[in-house]
């Protein structure tokens, strides 16, 4: 059990990296509380699982460090860190049983067989493995492997830290959510530290407490799931959380006062705009658009059902505004207003919020 | 529903069954009426039932070249597998030396078979050869045209030094196809390198090393030209294998009778034991 700090971590793959394009990890500063569920969410090549392999020690950090409870580990192996990982891929020993499965990190480690014995029937009871227990684990299904995975990680009381790169990849999607509530109740039970790295939105935001979101080799945002969803602190964040995306619209302001297309906007943070470059944009997440009696002239163009709220696709001039109208509310043809919910809406500077660049 | 019958594309199946048919079973065939057959030749037959058969296993000849045969095949896998498994683990797997000592590995297997015995029949020459010369250089009486012992050694290193690189290649091959994630579990696990090895490599290896086994043992068993080259089957019979035999019988004394009895145990053999090789290294699998 243990705090988790990342302080000035850095990563290239390269020996002798020149430019801040050859880290594959960008400067990463993070303090994860002991017990904490967290993800770290981004799109494939993101850096988010370098990030993971480096605080399970798979990789040592180009430069900065890695604090358990305080202590540096950046340069100890996986088994001094004392982790457990799931990996995308169930990693499983063919030749042996569930059982021996489960027992191998303790036997490992020397622990006693009677105390072997409890603990693994404990797990195996917790992840519902007890009838398959002496079966060989070869012959599982993708689900019961990844389990037995995560079983592994679970039988070692004393792990700093439980982490799991996608690791529900090959799960069949029926049994996905499952196991994922799995997971959940197992955090609540054991109050484990757990990294859950991921680049599907609702794996991360149903998971954890603290989602980090990463592109590009950087952390954009890190915060609750609500946090993220109605405080984007970047362009990226607005359109990979949330379906459909946050509405981006280029915006000008004037004396913190923010204007598409000659209509004054009301924003939460117009005011703390100081600069004066161009390609500000706007964002604002269909959610928090409506339908109103006088506002931001439209056309609505396309009306999409999506079962208990409907998606409108409306223009502004060239630029397309989606809104979200709940069930049972009219739809206007042809034209109409809208209007954006003042705090929720932001403008961003070259992609990042207003008032909140890095 | 039912299906469409179309019994035309048989004819696109006749050519490989002619091929087949030209290749394997007609000849395959003959050696079985060779088999059962007496010639005097001017391409006259007689019917002689199993008499060559009867002959044959009472040949203590064919029971000596058989034995050794048998120790031979023995020894050349006791020690290729374990030491092509060994090498294969030491190689890189990774940056420009993977391909250097694929490379080497590679170079035995394309040495054509007569060359390997003339090479190491001149090497383990006693006056000129490197080798010979050398264990003879530290005080060991070494001729291998004279002493069995040193004929079954040089025969053994030869046929080491000739097919061992096919067991690397294969183990090489498995070893590389284990994701990361397997080591870097392990790792994670506490696993140290023996338990890598024993629950992690051994297991993923096991049907590259089933191939292995099965491809040397039947190479090995079938061995001819190489040792023809070397030793001539000698010094007196000492290094005669049962191929030696069959193709003195065939050949050398025009015996088609026995020499064809003899092929089909010959093939028997092989086709048992590799069946039985093949189905205990899968049993588990069945489980």
């Amino acid at each position: 059990m243990a705090k988790i700090t990342l302080r000035n971590l850095r990563h290239s793959y390269y020996a002798n990296p020149k430019s801040d394009d050859d880290f594959a990890l960008k400067k990463v500063n993070l303090d994860w509380q002991d017990g904490g569920a967290y993800a770290l969410l981004g799109p494939s090549g993101c850096g988010k699982t370098t990030l993971l392999n480096l605080i399970s020690g798979l990789l040592v950090p180009s430069e900065g460090e890695i604090l358990f409870d305080g202590a540096d580990v950046s340069r100890l192996s996986p088994e001094k860190r004392n982790i457990a990982q799931v990996f995308q891929f169930p990693v499983i020993y063919d030749t042996m049983t569930v059982y021996d499965n489960l027992a191998f990190p303790l036997r490992n480690r020397g622990v006693p067989e009677p105390e072997i014995d409890r603990r693994v029937r404990e797990i195996g009871e917790m992840l519902d493995l007890t009838k398959t227990l002496k079966n060989r684990a070869a012959n599982l299904t993708a689900d019961g492997k990844q389990k037995i995975s995560l079983g592994r990680g679970l039988v070692r009381s004393d792990v700093n830290v439980i982490m799991f790169d996608e690791p529900l990849t090959v799960i069949d999607p029926h049994l996905k959510w499952q196991l994922r509530s799995k997971l959940k109740e197992l955090h609540q039970r054991i109050r484990r530290t757990m990294i859950y790295v991921t680049h599907d939105q609702t794996e991360a935001l149903t998971f954890a407490d603290q989602v980090v979101v990463m592109n590009n080799g950087q952390v954009v945002q890190s915060g609750t799931p609500i946090e993220l969803f109605e405080k984007p602190r970047h362009t990226f964040v607005g359109h990979f959380i949330g379906s459909p995306g946050m509405n981006l619209l280029p915006v000008e302001v004037k004396g913190g006062k923010a204007f598409f297309a000659g209509h004054e906007v009301a924003t939460g943070n117009a005011g703390q705009y100081k600069g004066k470059d161009s390609g500000l944009e706007l964002g604002v997440r269909p959610e928090f658009v409506s339908f109103a009696t006088s506002g931001i002239p439209v056309e609505v163009t396309k009306v999409a059902d999506a079962g208990r709220f409907r998606i409108v696709e409306t223009r502004a001039g060239d630029r397309l505004i989606k809104l979200i109208v709940p069930e049972g509310a009219d739809v206007p043809q042809g034209s109409a207003h809208l209007a954006f919910d003042r705090d929720h809406t932001q403008v961003y500077a070259g992609g990042w919020m207003v008032g909140a660049e890095p | 529903m039912s299906k469409t019958v179309n019994q035309k594309a048989w004819w696109l199946v006749l050519p490989v069954f002619v091929m087949v048919a030209f290749n394997a079973l007609i000849p395959l065939m003959t050696v079985v009426n060779y088999s059962v057959q007496e010639s005097f030749g001017n391409n006259e037959f007689f019917w002689s039932g199993t008499v060559w058969f009867q002959q044959l296993l009472a040949d203590d000849q064919i029971h000596e070249s058989l034995l050794r045969q048998i120790v031979f095949t023995s020894i050349v896998l006791a020690i290729q597998v374990p030491l092509g498994l060994s090498i294969a683990l030491c190689m890189p797997k990774k940056g420009p030396w993977v391909s250097v000592c694929l490379v080497l590995m590679a170079l035995p297997l394309l040495v054509p078979w007569n060359v390997v015995g003339s090479m190491w029949n001149i090497m383990a020459l006693p006056d000129i050869g490197l080798l010979g010369k050398g264990i003879n250089a530290l005080g060991i009486p070494f001729n291998y045209t004279r002493q069995p012992m040193a004929a079954w050694f040089t025969v053994i290193l030869m046929d080491v030094w000739h097919w061992t690189s096919l067991v690397v290649l294969l183990c090489y091959a498995g070893l590389v196809s284990i994701p990361d994630a397997y080591y870097q579990a392990a790792k994670v696990d506490g696993a140290k390198p023996w338990a890598v090895f024993r629950y992690i490599q051994l297991p993923k290896l096991k049907h590259v090393l089933t191939i292995a086994i099965l491809l040397r043992f039947m190479d090995s068993f079938m061995i001819y030209t190489e040792v023809i080259v070397l030793t001539g089957g000698g010094p007196g019979s000492t290094t005669k294998f049962l191929s030696i035999d069959l193709v003195q019988k065939a050949l050398g004394g025009f015996d088609l009778g026995p020499a064809a009895a003899l092929s089909i145990v010959y093939f028997l053999i092989i086709l048992l034991m590799s069946w039985l090789f093949y189905t205990l290294m899968m049993r588990n699998e069945a489980n």
